[in-house]
This record gives C-alpha cells, structure tokens and sequence, in this order.
C-alpha cells in the first residue's frame, strides 16, 4: 500500500490550538480508538513537529506520515494497539 | 510507558506567566507517561483558591508592562493554566497538593480551593512521593 492509500478513520483540524493543544487531542483520539485506526491531525502549532513524533514513539503507536502544508502540518498516525 | 521517573514540581509564586509554565510543564511530563506531582506553597496556593483561580494574578517583575499586557490577553477560556492542569489530569497521572503550613498560614482548608487540588500534605509526605526524580522549584 502506497502512503496516498492511507485513508484517515478520523480527521481533526486542531489548526490554531496552541502548543501542547494538538497532541493533547491526538491522545484523545488515540485512546478512544481502536487499534488500526487511523488519525490526522492537522496542526498550525510549531511545537507539533517535535512532540507529535515524540509522543508516537513513546506510546509505541505508528507516525505514517507528516506532510508539510502551506502554514501548517498533516500528521498521520495509526493506531498501532 | 511504565516506570518513568516522577516529574515533582514545587509551586511557590502565583504570577500567571510562572504558574502558566508550571502547567505547560505538567501537561507534557503527563502527556509522555510520567507521574506529576506537584506542591503548592505560598502565593502558588492562594492563586489556587476556589473563588478567584481564574481572575489575574500578574507576572513576574521581568515582564514589564509590554509582557504584563502580553499575557493578559493569552489566559482567555481555553488557554488559562488551570485548563491546561485540568488536561493534564485527563492525560496522565498529576497529583496536586497543597502545602499543609502554607494553608495554615492563611488559614484555609481544602474547601477553599479549587477541585484540581486533591490534599493537603505535609513536606516530607511530598518527598516521599518525590524520591524518584527531579524536583523543580517555580
């Protein structure tokens, strides 16, 4: 499966939250899923681009993607249990 | 995210700009599985009383006036720090203790103060509680 396959099971635009607002909601969404779930989180947050990735790696959940867009970021995280 | 050493924050002003930064601490020590525990003394504690937690409790004097009107305009709603302690309680494991000499002090009891504060402990119940990492001092 290529990345543009990967179809999100929830999107959230947490776009304008301020830091750490965007993960905080990740997190919701994490645990109120189920495992191969599928996250995006939109975020305008700067500090999203450290913790989001940080926090996926700590909780041992898959980050599949972070796209770059004009003023903010796509981050794709799959539920991984 | 098991043993993880315990976050231990000492909480001792009650400007908004400090207690704001304690929060931001908390919420992301509690957002990557670490135990928060966290001791109110002094003008910490009275900024956490029932009746006025979200009222303005000014900035430490390097603000000056520019960084004094900077943050009173970033507490609105959502982003004032007792919100951002409220998350951190639903994201991870943050207990919040007031000091027992500081509530003597100003003679108040935990009715008194607002719900985010589970007890009130005594100094070597928190150090108890903080023997397995480092403590912070704000």
């Amino acid at each position: 499966m290529t990345l543009s396959q990967v179809q999100p099971t929830r999107s959230i635009d947490a776009r304008g939250m301020a830091c750490p607002g965007p993960l905080l909601t990740l997190i919701g969404a994490i645990r109120a899923g189920q495992a191969g779930d599928v996250i995006e989180v939109l975020s305008s947050d700067a500090g999203s681009r450290t913790d989001i990735p940080a926090w996926v790696a700590k909780a041992k959940q898959e980050l599949v993607q972070v796209v770059e867009e004009q003023g903010y970021a796509r981050f794709i995280v799959r539920k991984a249990k | 995210m098991d043993g993880e050493s315990t976050l231990s924050l000492v909480l001792f002003s009650g400007t908004d700009d400090k207690l704001t930064a304690a929060a931001v601490l908390a919420v992301g020590a509690a957002a990557m599985g670490r135990p928060v525990n966290v001791f109110l003394q002094y003008w910490a504690l009275d900024a956490f009383r029932r009746d006025r937690i979200t009222r303005y409790h000014g900035s430490a004097p390097e603000a000056g006036p520019a960084g004094d009107a900077l943050l009173r305009g970033s507490l609105e709603g959502p982003k004032h720090w007792s919100e951002t302690l409220r998350q951190a309680k639903d994201v991870g494991d943050v207990r919040i203790h007031a000091c027992a000499l500081s509530t003597e002090l100003f003679g108040i009891s935990q009715a008194d103060l607002d719900p985010l504060v589970d007890d009130i402990e005594g100094v070597a119940a928190f150090m108890g509680d903080a023997a397995d990492g480092p403590i912070t001092f704000i």
